[in-house]
Parts: C-alpha cells; structure tokens; sequence
C-alpha cells in the first residue's frame, strides 16, 4: 500500500463524504425544525436523480444547468409532501412519534413504487456532459471532474444553508425551533414556516441528486443506499445541526474509503457503522447535538 | 366495547378481570376458528398466504413486546430473525440437530443478542435509538453477507430428511406448517396476554408514557427494558428458524435484510401498537394486500403492487393513528 494509493482513497473519501453530508443536511434540517425523521429521503434524492435524466433526454441541459430547475421541482415536492401527509402527522395527539416514522416510509414505498411504474427497473445515467470522462490530477492523485464539481457545489451548498440562518428567515425558522407554539404570538406562521423548511430540506437533497447523476447510476432502489449513510450521518452528526452534518459526512465517507482499502471493498459500510456505534456510546446525542 | 361502569364490589379489579377473561375466549375463538380455516381450502397460493399471514401475525407479537409494550421503536429485528434462521439451521445441516430443538438454540441466541444490542443502544432515546437498530441490522446483514463459514451471499440449502414433525419437515402438504405457525402465533399472544396482566406490563407501560414519572414510582427502566428486548428477540428468532424450515433455504437477502424489519414492525403499528390484537389485525390486512397486489398487479416490475402497498400504510397510519384496532371499538390496554 502506497503513500499515493491512502492519499487517493483520502480524497475520493473527501469527495464522497461531501455528497453524504449534502443528503444528510436536508434530513437533518427537517428533523431540527420539527422533530420528524423522513424516511422517505433517500427516494427523495432518487427522484431527483430520474429528474435530472429526464430533462437531460428532453432538452440536453447539462445536469449542472438545471440546478435551479430541478431544485425548485424539488422544493414544491417537499412543501407538497409537508402538506399532504406531515402536517397531518404532527396534528395527531395520539402515537405522533411512530405515525410520522411509519407514514414517511409508506411514502417511500410508494415513491419507489411510482419510480418503478415510471421508469422501469433500469439503470440510468446522464452520460455526455460537459464534465463526463474528464480528470484532474494532482500529483499523483487522480481526481474525476464530475466528483470534483459536486463536491464544489456541495460545499456552496452548505454555505447556502449556513447563511440563511443569518437571515430574517433562519431567525424565524430557529424560533419555531426552539418553541413551536410562542412563535404564533409574534406572528410567525408555523406551517408555513414547517412548509418552508421541507422545501428547502427537500431541495438541498436535489442538488446532490443532480450532482450525483453525472458519476452514478439511477434506478428505483438507489435510494435505501443512501438513505440509511444519511441517517448515520445525521445520528453520528447531531439531530439538526447543519455543521454536525457536514463534519460527520466527511468522516463518513472517509471511513468507508479506508475500510474498503484496508478490509475488503464490500466491507465499507461496517467500518463507518462501527465508526458510528462507537462515537454514539461516548456521545449519545452525536458530535454537534442540542436535541 | 361496554364500559367499565363501576359496580359494586371491588369495581375497576372486577372489570379488568373479567376484560382479561374475555379477551381469553375471543383469543381461543380465533384459534380454534383459524384451526379449521385450511381445511376446506386445496388451493396451495392460497395455503401459503394464510401461513405467511399468521407467521408475521406472531413475529409482529413479538416485536409488539419490545416496540408497544415497552415503547422501544426497533427498526432492526430482522437481526434477531435472521439469526434464529441460522442458528437452527445450521445447527440442523452441521450436526443434525432437530429443528424443533434449534428453533429454541436460535431463540436463546437471538435473545442474547438482542441483550448485547440492547446494552448499548438503550441509552439512546427517540431517533437516535430507532436509527442505531437500523445501523446494527445493516452490521448484521454485512457480516453474513461477507461470512464463508455461513455461506456468505449463497445461504444455506435445508436438505430434506424426509417428512418428519420433529425435524419440521413436511413436503406432501402444507397444512402441518399451518398449525407450526398458529402454534408459534399462539404462543406469542399468550406471552403479550400475560405480559399486559403482570407487574411487568405496567411498569413497561408507565415507563414508555413517562419514564421520569416511572422512574420516581420505582420502575427500574434500564433492566425493564432489557427483559423486554430479550423476550421480543428470542420470539422473533423461533420465528426466523420456523420461515427457515418452511421455505428450506435462506440467505441474508431473505432473512437479514432490512425491509424485513420494517415488515415484522408494520402489522403491529399499523393493526394497534401495544394492543394485544393489533398484530394480528395488522397481519390480516396487509400481508394479504402485499401479497395479492403483488401477484396481480407485481408482473414485470410494474410497481403498481408497491403504489398500493405503500399508499396503504400512509392512509392507515394518518387515518388510524391508534391502529386498525381502533375501528373495532376494542378498548386500548390502560394508559396514562
């Protein structure tokens, strides 16, 4: 095992790692605001996957073009799904906690069910773009375009999300936080406020998925992959912390990229599930958690 | 269900009795009425649903324990069924030993794991808790997926030795694995049955509606909570041994995998969690549902069969936040 050979495992880590954290911050921000773990996010990173290989194959945007796009469809889908199935869920008095586990992952069953009618079964890529099959190199270090550009965008992401708790808006979202019932004596909209945040939560889980399709395969199923990396991101994070997020993921994906170098490749998740199990019994409420 | 009105007497002990003495008859009515039910029926398709149907009906008690009673949302039991699938298995293919003792081999086994896993993860609360049991069930699958000793991603062939009760092996006809599983159901409802009437029960109870206040009255929550995993997993693991010899082949996709979790949870959540009937009008439901969807609507990978499935449990779980139970007007066991 080489030196080169660590410091690429290293930086495909790093790159990776961005992507989980991006996937981990949407589900993160849902749950800090309203104490609701989504199960049905990995589908929601599917989806916009399968929309970024549509409006490549109807109009030939580059995935990196229709950012604003598939975000906005992504979005509307978060508010739509806040609405439809959530808002509900949290009007319960009785067994709210499960209800909200449960009616997310029926949701992801019928997602995946939709995907399935859809699409099909198949794998799916966006190949052609203006990045594909191209490589930077560092030294020794080989480091694909496509990877290195979601992980560029993955980090304004964060910035993104960091800034909008400076704002007005963020000011709101983390009263409503803190106390979802005195914020309607000061005139803030809860469900508004609720609708905004899965929006936004479901957004932030577009960009990795348009990111992502220019370097991995799509199809019904890809999201369960993913979905269980992020709750352990979010878990090994801290519950609702965005920086948690982004630090866990790093390390996240740098684990799994050291544990298939030095165990076996289809090992990779054990290392950075023990990695988790083992931050969790020292701290119970992750790296960065209030809640 | 008629009110528990106080009369004279000792009034709420008398009530209470006499709603567990009930509950008794109903239960031992649908035993007997489930007993016959295969009889008449010829028809294979459908012998295999009612089987699947009151398996999961059991496996769903079992995890009713840790998950209702106790209040301990798991999303990781397909663990402790696939190690009691394996245990008993392999204790079967290795050195012969008789599925109808390996079952109770896998149960201990799973039980126990259920401990080492209860250990750490029941100082976790909420989420942190319901997502720990999702990462140690993925650990689980890892492991056996990449472990040669058993058999890795090829699983494990049950050879058949001939038809025998105490080896569970029946090839002529499924009605024998038909009361295999009633009798595992039984059981598990038995357990739930005895568990909602002893000290046990309420103390679970009280501790899942409030721990400090449990706590102060002297419930001691950490052992309480152990007690409730090991009994949960050792049931579901008898469960996981009885699937094995039934379908004579397992894998890790098909007894570790992680959808089973959710599978196992599902009956009891959406029929009534903590109830002692809510896994089996739970089952009743929607393993047919899944089951029928898919065969009709599941060729060629449509997905239709899932749309339903999945619209299904959101509909049940906004709709009937209490469960299915909640539409038999049968009363919830007591709670703050």
């Amino acid at each position: 095992m080489t030196l080169a050979l660590v410091a690429q495992s290293l930086v495909s880590g790093l790159l990776m790692g961005l992507i989980y954290a991006l996937v981990a911050a949407g589900l993160s921000l849902i749950f800090g605001l309203m104490d609701v773990v989504n199960f049905a996010h990995g589908e929601l990173l599917m989806l916009a996957m399968f929309a970024a290989v549509v409006i490549f194959g109807l109009t030939g945007l580059d995935p990196i073009v229709q950012l604003p796009l598939v975000c906005a469809l992504m979005f509307g889908l978060g508010a739509l799904i806040y609405r439809g199935i959530i808002a509900r869920a949290l009007s319960l008095r009785f067994n709210r906690g499960m209800v909200q586990i449960f009616a997310t992952f029926g949701l992801a069953i019928f997602i995946r069910g939709a995907a399935q009618f859809t699409f099909g079964g198949d794998f799916r890529s966006v190949s052609g773009t203006c990045l594909s099959n191209r490589t930077a190199s560092f030294g020794a270090i080989y480091v694909p375009l496509p990877q290195l550009a979601a992980s560029a965008v993955c980090l304004l992401a964060f910035a993104g999300l960091l800034l909008i708790g400076r704002t007005e808006f963020g000011r709101a979202l983390e009263a409503t936080r803190e106390d979802r019932d005195a914020v309607a004596l000061i005139g803030i909209d809860r469900d508004r406020i609720f609708a905004i945040g899965w929006g936004l939560g479901a957004a932030t889980v577009g960009v990795a998925g348009v990111m992502l399709i220019a370097f991995y395969y799509v199809s019904p199923s890809v999201g369960a992959n993913f979905a269980v990396i992020a709750y352990v991101t979010v878990a090994l994070g801290g519950f609702g912390s965005i920086l948690g997020a982004l630090v866990a993921g790093i390390i996240i994906g740098e684990v799994e990229a050291l544990t298939a170098l030095v165990l076996e490749p289809s090992l990779k998740q054990v290392g950075m599930f023990a990695v988790y199990l083992a931050v969790l019994m020292v701290r119970p409420r992750g790296l960065f958690g209030k809640i | 269900m008629d009110a528990a009105s106080p009369a004279a007497g000792k009034p709420a002990d008398n009530a209470i009795l006499r709603r567990r003495r009930q509950e008794l008859w109903v239960g031992l009515a649908i035993l007997l009425a489930l007993s016959v039910l295969p009889l008449p029926i010829r028809d294979v398709y459908t012998q295999n649903l009612i089987i699947i149907t009151i398996l999961f009906a059991g496996l769903s008690q079992a995890w009713n324990i840790l998950g209702g009673y106790c209040g301990q949302i798991s999303l990781g039991h397909a663990l402790y069924f696939g190690i009691g699938a394996y245990v008993s298995t392999l204790l079967f293919v290795n050195l012969g030993v008789p599925p109808t003792l390996g079952m109770f081999a896998g149960g201990v086994v799973a039980g126990l794991c259920a401990l080492l896993v209860g250990w750490p993860c029941f100082r976790l609360s909420g989420h942190y808790y319901a997502i720990a049991t999702v990462v140690v069930g993925e650990i689980g699958y890892l492991l056996f997926l990449n472990w040669d000793w058993v058999g890795a991603a090829t699983g494990v062939f049950v050879p058949f030795k001939g038809e025998s009760l105490i080896d569970l092996q029946f090839r002529t006809s499924k009605l024998p694995f038909h009361f295999v599983v009633l009798a595992f159901a039984a059981v598990t409802w038995i357990v739930a049955w005895l568990i909602e009437g002893s000290r046990w029960g309420f103390s679970w109870r009280a501790m899942r509606d409030d721990v400090v206040a449990a706590r102060s009255l002297g419930v001691r929550v950490f052992p309480s909570k152990m007690a409730a995993a090991a009994i949960s997993g050792f049931f579901t693991g008898i469960g996981g041994a009885i699937y094995a010899q039934y379908v004579g082949y397992i894998d890790p996709d098909s007894v570790l995998a992680g959808h089973l979790s959710i599978l196992i949870a599902l009956p009891a959540v959406l029929g009534g969690v903590g109830t002692l009937w809510g896994p089996l009008l739970g089952a009743a439901v929607l393993i047919p549902v899944s089951e029928l969807s898919r065969s009709y609507l599941g060729g060629g990978g449509q997905g239709v069969d899932l749309m339903i499935y999945g619209g299904l449990i959101v509909a049940v779980s906004l709709a009937r936040p209490a469960g299915l139970v909640s539409l038999l007007g049968v009363r919830r066991a007591p709670q703050a």
